[in-house]
C-alpha cells in the first residue's frame, strides 16, 4: 500500500460484506414468503423485508463505492487523502444512522416511523427504494457531501487522471440526481416520473460511471496495461452510457401517465443501452490478452471479468428481452422485472465491490502480491456458487414472468387468471428461485470463509 | 479496436455526447411536465385525493403492490382496482374497500397476508379516492386486461 490514508476504505469494505449478508438473508425471506405467506406474519411483513432487502442493498453499494474511492484515489492522485478523520466520522455517522432506520423497519410499523420521524413536515417516505425516513435522507445528503468533498479536494490537490475525474464526475451526478428524492407531488405521474431521476439515473447513469472507474483502476493493476490505453477505451465506455442511459429513462416513461412519444423515444433509446456493457466486457478481456504483467491476484482479474459478463447478461441481455414498448406492455411489474433487477444488480455493483474489495483488501492486510493460493482457491469457490446461483435465481424468476404473463396478462379480460390465483400456479417455480438463493448465499459464506484461511509461514 | 480512435476524440464523443443527451432529456422533460394536467386530470385531484396518496405512501403500499406495474409483485395491480372490483361504481368500490380493509389478514393458511392497518372509515374513503383518480390517469391503456 502506496499511502496509509487509504487503510480508512478497510472498515467501509468489511461494513459493506455485512450488510450484504443481511441483504441476501432478508431475500431468502422474501423468497419463503412467495411460497408460504403465513412465514414470520405478521412479526416481519413481506414490505417491511422487502424494505430492508432494498435499502439494505443501496447502503451497501454505497459503502463499497465510499470504500473504493478512498482506497483508489491517494493511488491515482499520489498523495494522501484529504483528511482520513473525517473519513472515519462520516463512516461511524452513516453506519449508526443506517442500522437505526433498519431497525425502526423492524420494531415499529411504517407509519408510525413516518409519524415518529415528522414526515408531515417534509414527506418523501413510501416510495419504492426511497423509503427512508426524511431525517436519514438529509443524513445522506450530509455523509455524500462530506464524502465527495473529502475526495475531491484530494483529487484537485493531487494528480488528475481519466479515472479519478470519471469518479468525481459519477459521484457529484450521485448527490446531484439524490437532491429529487426530496420532491414528492400530490400527482402521481409526477411523483414516478421525477422518481425515476433518482433511481434510474443513478443505476443507468452515473453508478455505471463509478463502475467504470473502478474497473479501469483494477484492470490497470493486474494487467500492467498502458494506462492511456485504459482511458479511451473508459471515454468510450461512458460516453456510450451516457448517451443511451439518459434519454434511456424514456423506458420507464411507458406506462405511468406520460406522453405517448416516450414509446418510441424510450424504445430506440433503451436499445441501444446493451451496447456500453458489451464494450465493458470486450474491455476486461483485451486488457487481460494485452497484459504486460502476470500478477499474482488472480482472483481479482476473474472478478473483473465476471463483472463485465454479468452485468452485460443482467443490465444487457436480460434488460434488452423486455425493454421495447410493445413487449413491455406485457412484462412491466411482472416477475421478468424482478429477474432483470437481480442479475443487474450482482453483476454490476455487487461484483464490482467484490472486484475492488478482492484486489484492495489483501494489500491492506500486507499481502502485497494477494491473497496466498489456497485463499485464492476458496475465493474461486464462492465466486462460481454466487454466479451461478444468481444467474439460477434469474432464469426462475424469468419463466415466472413468462408464465405470469401467459395465465394472467395474455388471455382476454374473461379467460385471464387472477393475480392471486396465477401467483398460486408458480410456486413450483419460486421453490426452484429460493433453492438457488440459498447457493448464492452458501456463496457468500465460502467467500467470506476465505477472509480467514491461514497464509503460509514461509512466504517471506 | 480503439487503434483508430485516439484519446482526444474519446474524450470529445464523452462530452458532446453526453452534452446532446443532457439537452434533448431535459427538453423533453420540459415538454412532458406541460402535458402532465391533461394526461392525469390534475384538476380532480381534491383533498381527500392528496391524503390518500399520503396514506398509501406511509403505510407503504407500494411495498407489497404495484401502482401503474411499479412497486413490489407479491400483492395485486391496484391502478385499475377500482375497475376491477368496483365495477366502475365509485360508491360500490368505497363500501368494497371498507369491508376489505376490515377483514385483514384473512384467515387463509398459507395465502399470502395483507396486514391489517387499523385505517378510520374517512381514511379508507380517502384511499378509495386516491384510487379512482389514479384509475382515470391515461396510462397509454395499460395493463392488457383487468387483471392487471
Amino acid at each position: 500500500m502506496k499511502y496509509t490514508s487509504q487503510m480508512v476504505a478497510k472498515p467501509y469494505f468489511i461494513f459493506a460484506l455485512v450488510l450484504l449478508a443481511g441483504e441476501i438473508l432478508f431475500g431468502l425471506i422474501l423468497g419463503f414468503q412467495y411460497i408460504n405467506g403465513d412465514f414470520l406474519f405478521p412479526l416481519i411483513p413481506f414490505n417491511v423485508a422487502r424494505m430492508v432487502h432494498t435499502n439494505l442493498l443501496i447502503v451497501l453499494i454505497l459503502f463499497a463505492f465510499m470504500g473504493a474511492a478512498y482506497y483508489l484515489v491517494p493511488e491515482e492522485s499520489e498523495r494522501e487523502l484529504w483528511s482520513p478523520k473525517l473519513a472515519i466520522i462520516t463512516f461511524w455517522v452513516f453506519a449508526v444512522a443506517g442500522v437505526a432506520t433498519i431497525l425502526g423497519y423492524l420494531l415499529v410499523p411504517y407509519a408510525t416511523l413516518a409519524e415518529i420521524t415528522y414526515n408531515n413536515i417534509l414527506p418523501t417516505m413510501g416510495r419504492e427504494f426511497l423509503e427512508q425516513p426524511t431525517i436519514t435522507k438529509i443524513g445522506i445528503v450530509i455523509v455524500v457531501l462530506s464524502f465527495i468533498l473529502n475526495i475531491a479536494m484530494t483529487v484537485f490537490k493531487g494528480r488528475r487522471t481519466v479515472i479519478t475525474v470519471v469518479l468525481v464526475t459519477g459521484l457529484f451526478g450521485m448527490a446531484f440526481f439524490f437532491l429529487f428524492a426530496f420532491y414528492l407531488p400530490e400527482n402521481l405521474a409526477v411523483d414516478k416520473f421525477f422518481w425515476w431521476f433518482v433511481i434510474h439515473l443513478w443505476v443507468e447513469g452515473v453508478w455505471e460511471l463509478i463502475l467504470g472507474a473502478i474497473l479501469s483502476f483494477v484492470l490497470i493493476k493486474v494487467t500492467g496495461v498502458d494506462r492511456e490505453h485504459i482511458d479511451k477505451w473508459l471515454y468510450l465506455i461512458i460516453a456510450m452510457t451516457l448517451v443511451s442511459g439518459i434519454v434511456g429513462t424514456g423506458h420507464h416513461f411507458f406506462y405511468i401517465g406520460t406522453p405517448d412519444y416516450w414509446l418510441w423515444i424510450g424504445s430506440i433509446a433503451s436499445a441501444v443501452e446493451p451496447l456500453p456493457f458489451f464494450l465493458m466486457v470486450m474491455y476486461a478481456f483485451s486488457m487481460e490478452k494485452q497484459r504486460r504483467v502476470d500478477h499474482e491476484n488472480k482472483i481479482a482479474l476473474t472478478w473483473a471479468k465476471g463483472t463485465a459478463v454479468i452485468a452485460f447478461l443482467g443490465a444487457g441481455v436480460w434488460g434488452f428481452l423486455h425493454t421495447l414498448a410493445p413487449v413491455n406492455y406485457y412484462t412491466h411489474g411482472t416477475q421478468l422485472t424482478a429477474a432483470h433487477g437481480h442479475l443487474a444488480f450482482f453483476g454490476a455493483y455487487i461484483m464490482i465491490m467484490f472486484c475492488i474489495i478482492s484486489y484492495a483488501m489483501p494489500i491492506m492486510r500486507g499481502r502485497l502480491k494477494g491473497n496466498c493460493e489456497k485463499a485464492q482457491k476458496v475465493e474461486r469457490v464462492g465466486f462460481w456458487l454466487m454466479v451461478l446461483g444468481m444467474l439460477g435465481v434469474t432464469l426462475a424468476l424469468t419463466v415466472a414472468g413468462t408464465w405470469q404473463i401467459i395465465l394472467q396478462r395474455w388471455p382476454d379480460s374473461g379467460d385471464a387468471l387472477s393475480f392471486m390465483a396465477t401467483q398460486a400456479e408458480i410456486i413450483p417455480v419460486y421453490v426452484f428461485r429460493l433453492g438457488f438463493g440459498l447457493m448464492t448465499f452458501t456463496g457468500l459464506l465460502v467467500y467470506l470463509y476465505s477472509f480467514f484461511v491461514k497464509e503460509p509461514v514461509t512466504a517471506k | 479496436m480503439t487503434d483508430r480512435i485516439t484519446k482526444n476524440t474519446a474524450r470529445n464523443i464523452y462530452f458532446g455526447g453526453s452534452l446532446f443527451a443532457i439537452l434533448v432529456f431535459a427538453g423533453l422533460t420540459f415538454d412532458t411536465v406541460q402535458k402532465f394536467p391533461e394526461l392525469t386530470n390534475e384538476d380532480k385531484i381534491t383533498h381527500s385525493v392528496a391524503r390518500g396518496k399520503n396514506l398509501w405512501e406511509v403505510n407503504n403500499c407500494v411495498g407489497c403492490h404495484t401502482i401503474m406495474g411499479e412497486g413490489a409483485y407479491y400483492a395485486p395491480e391496484l391502478a385499475n382496482a377500482f375497475d376491477r372490483l368496483g365495477g366502475g361504481n365509485q360508491d360500490a368500490f368505497r363500501t368494497y374497500m371498507k369491508s376489505w380493509m376490515a377483514a385483514q389478514p384473512l384467515d387463509a393458511p398459507n395465502r399470502r397476508k395483507m396486514p391489517q392497518f387499523n385505517l378510520s372509515d374517512k381514511e379508507v374513503d380517502d384511499l378509495s379516492n386516491f384510487l379512482i383518480w389514479t384509475s382515470k390517469i391515461d396510462d397509454n391503456e395499460w395493463p392488457p386486461n383487468i387483471e392487471g
